[in-house]
């Protein structure tokens, strides 16, 4: 006899369907756009919120952590501009093109849309929704992950805004364009953002996303990405926020062939943090590094999940990612790799680190491997430990107070994946922001 | 104090000795290593520390310094005048103390500049002394690196990160010059080293000697000795000092080897 398991629907996921029932005729898009939302909520409905019983969700229980659905963030005020007006500082003062949302929706008053860049087009998203955009109807919901995603589901039945960015063939945009994510508003709000960016054959831009909270956040984010032959992707991502974020993301890349994607993600906030990536390999002799760098203290807990699909063969990837653990904080590394039966002469490698500087905090790590072609390199190694005594002695012996001598072993630990950043402004931000966590660490 | 307690019967002086261990005792994961050792170093002195392998040479140098895992448990080590074991490591070295690694460690991402002027400003601070400007430091480590032939493009490396064996010794000795400590403690620096490279680190620690800072260079062959020249030799067995004369002490030492200590000790023990 089957006993199949119904599982009876959590306050949360109910809620989120009757936010659905009360908002779709206000949510933006034309009746293509209003048919895919429909079809997404009825995936949502039957998958639900991903639970510890879903593998990929193994070790964050989402619909256990996701009890009450925060109501769909309001409109944001001027108050609320106000105060995102000081977001975006995540990344130090380089230089980039700011697209600023407050609460899932743009504000161009706060954005800089002057003078793009020749073969550089850039739409809020709720207004290519509306006008039923080309690119939009040709790659929107098509970048999606291999399985059904309860929670990408849940983002393209809810989407409100986000950047449509479409760098046309061969174009060069020297500036990189700073997604700033600010949810600044006075009411705890769940927010969906929903990006779709276009990079064609042959062209160049760098991408940063920076997400930053107000107090009683759920943030779910979601962006496709097309990386074109020959064409060449940096995307960084920065998520902070206060102990009772929920933040929830989904980067999901299709990249053609002889391309370069440079992905970073580095985590310095949030209570619960879930980065998910998905990778897909469409053409031959592509290089993507996929590389992170997660800092913990609290109860906080950070997913980073990788599906790096490589269908298409002669093509390289690397992920290195670090965590550093502090108090009672979880880390969560899950690396999946497959090779299809065609991709021969890949080359793949993972590898991911934990430094636990507390006995309390967890680190788990899962690096997969599924290989079904037979010419291939792939590897992976995971290690979890506490800061070398040794090293730590050999810098007190030379007067190092214990205090700098961890902070300095800790930022070489973190500096070592950040250096897969090729900007070097942001890396010197980024590890600004590390030597900030560390002091306040200390005090 | 002084010149009444001189147990080695060696030269003395009326000043407070700059080191003076006195009655130590170590013991390592349970196991005790150091047994009563006894030793004053007047500044300005340079004593050599030998002895078979086993006899604690590494260890003294390491309780000295303080590494976690090396437990005093009756003695005293006095650094002018002042108890080096009730001290942090890092206190102790911005009191003056530097040893000079057996084996220096690789530490991956911290470039050997920062590391090196981290540690030269924290002592400072500690001795209530400003900081160094970057000119002033960069002049004061391209000159020191200069004088033992250190390539400044390995400075901007990790320390030690893919040094050579007589690199890493060249570059403890960097950061002693640096650091100016007031004694020194050279543990097995001739190790690895061939006769070119054992000629720099030699000079470079010659260069250091001077009348107010003292130096202890342990070291299991006499080699090492016929360029650092010291003024006292002591032979080290089962974790005490059982002999201790002038530099004539080496050489009979490398003629005859530890052999007899051992035998001595064993017939004092039964």
């Amino acid at each position: 006899m089957n006993a199949e398991i119904i599982p009876v629907k959590t306050g949360a996921e109910l809620a989120f369907a009757e936010a659905f029932a009360a908002a779709k005729a206000a949510l933006p898009g034309d009746r293509a756009v209003a048919a895919l939302r429909e079809a997404a909520l009825r995936d949502f409905n039957t998958t639900g919120l991903p639970s510890r019983r879903v593998e990929q969700w193994h070790y964050t229980d989402l619909r256990a952590m996701l009890r009450d659905a925060k109501p769909l963030a309001a409109a944001p005020d001027a108050a609320a501009k106000a105060r995102a007006d000081e977001a975006g500082r995540l990344v130090g003062d380089i230089d980039a093109r700011r697209l600023v949302f407050v609460d899932g929706v743009f504000v161009p008053e706060l954005s800089d849309l002057a003078n793009l860049s020749a073969g550089l087009i850039v739409r809020p998203m709720a207004q290519a929704l509306a006008a039923g955009d080309p690119l939009v109807a040709r790659h929107l919901g098509k970048v999606a992950p291999p399985e059904a995603e309860g929670v990408v589901s849940l983002n393209t039945a809810l989407m409100r805004d986000g950047a449509l960015i479409h760098v046309v063939k061969g174009a060069t945009v020297e500036r990189p364009i700073h997604l700033v994510f600010a949810a600044t508003g006075q009411k705890p709000a769940s927010v969906f953002t929903r990006s779709l960016v276009v990079v064609e054959d042959g062209a160049r831009a760098m991408f940063i996303e920076s997400h930053d909270a107000a107090e009683g956040r759920q943030v779910n984010t979601a962006l496709e990405l097309v990386v074109g032959d020959k064409a060449h992707v940096d995307h960084v991502k920065i998520t902070a926020g206060p102990d009772d974020l929920i933040h929830v993301s989904s980067l999901m890349a299709a990249i053609g062939a002889q391309a370069h994607l440079n992905a970073f993600a580095f985590n310095i906030g949030g209570g619960v943090v879930r980065n998910q990536t998905f990778v897909r390999f469409d053409g031959e002799g592509t290089v993507a590094g996929l590389r992170g760098a997660t800092l913990l203290k609290g109860k906080q807990h950070v997913d980073s999940t990788l599906m790096v699909d490589h269908k298409a063969g002669g093509c390289q990837s690397r992920e290195v990612f670090a965590s550093v653990l502090d108090d009672e904080s979880r880390s969560v590394f899950q690396g999946k790799i497959v090779v299809r039966p065609h991709a021969q002469k890949t080359d793949a490698r993972m590898m991911t680190r934990s430094l636990l500087l507390s006995d309390n905090a967890e680190a788990n790590s899962k690096p997969e491997l599924e290989i079904f072609a037979d010419d291939v390199q792939c590897g992976h190694g995971a290690t979890a430990g506490a800061l070398d005594e040794d090293l730590r002695f050999y810098l007190m012996a030379r007067g190092i107070p214990k205090a700098d001598a961890e902070a300095l072993l800790v930022q070489a630990f973190v500096g070592e994946a950040v250096e897969g950043i090729e900007h070097a402004g942001l890396r010197d931000a980024l590890m600004a922001q590390v030597a900030a966590w560390l002091k306040a660490r200390r005090s | 104090m002084g010149a009444a307690v001189a147990k080695d019967g060696l030269r003395r002086n009326n000043e407070v000795p700059m080191l003076e261990v006195k009655n130590l005792h170590v013991t390592v994961d349970g196991k005790q290593i150091l047994n009563g050792l006894d030793l004053t170093v007047n500044k300005g002195e340079v004593h050599a520390i030998m002895g078979p392998n086993g006899s604690g040479k590494s260890t003294l140098s390491y309780v000295m310094a303080g590494k976690p895992g090396y437990e005093a448990t009756q003695g005293q080590i006095l650094l002018d005048g002042e108890d080096l074991l009730t001290m942090e490591p890092d206190e102790r070295a911005a009191k003056g103390l530097f040893l000079a690694f057996q084996y220096p460690l690789e530490i991956p991402g911290v470039a050997t500049m920062t590391f090196l002027r981290t540690a030269l400003n924290a002592q400072r601070k500690k001795r209530g002394q400003d900081e160094l400007s970057t000119p002033a430091f960069l002049k004061l480590v391209r000159d020191a690196a200069a004088k033992l032939e250190i390539d400044p493009e390995m400075l901007r490396r990790g320390v030690n990160v893919g040094f050579s064996g007589g690199e890493k010794k060249r570059n403890e000795v960097l950061q002693m010059a640096l650091l100016e400590p007031r004694l020194c403690v050279l543990d097995e620096t001739d190790s690895g080293l061939d006769i070119d490279a054992l000629k720099i680190v030699s000079d470079g620690v010659n260069r250091l000697r001077s009348p107010d800072r003292a130096m202890v260079v342990i070291t299991h062959y006499q080699r090492l000795l016929e360029h650092i020249v010291p003024d006292v030799v002591h032979v080290l067995s089962r974790g005490r000092i059982v002999r201790s004369g002038g530099k004539e002490l080496a050489l009979e030492l490398e003629a005859r080897g530890y052999a007899e200590y051992q035998q001595e000790e064993a017939a004092l023990a039964s």
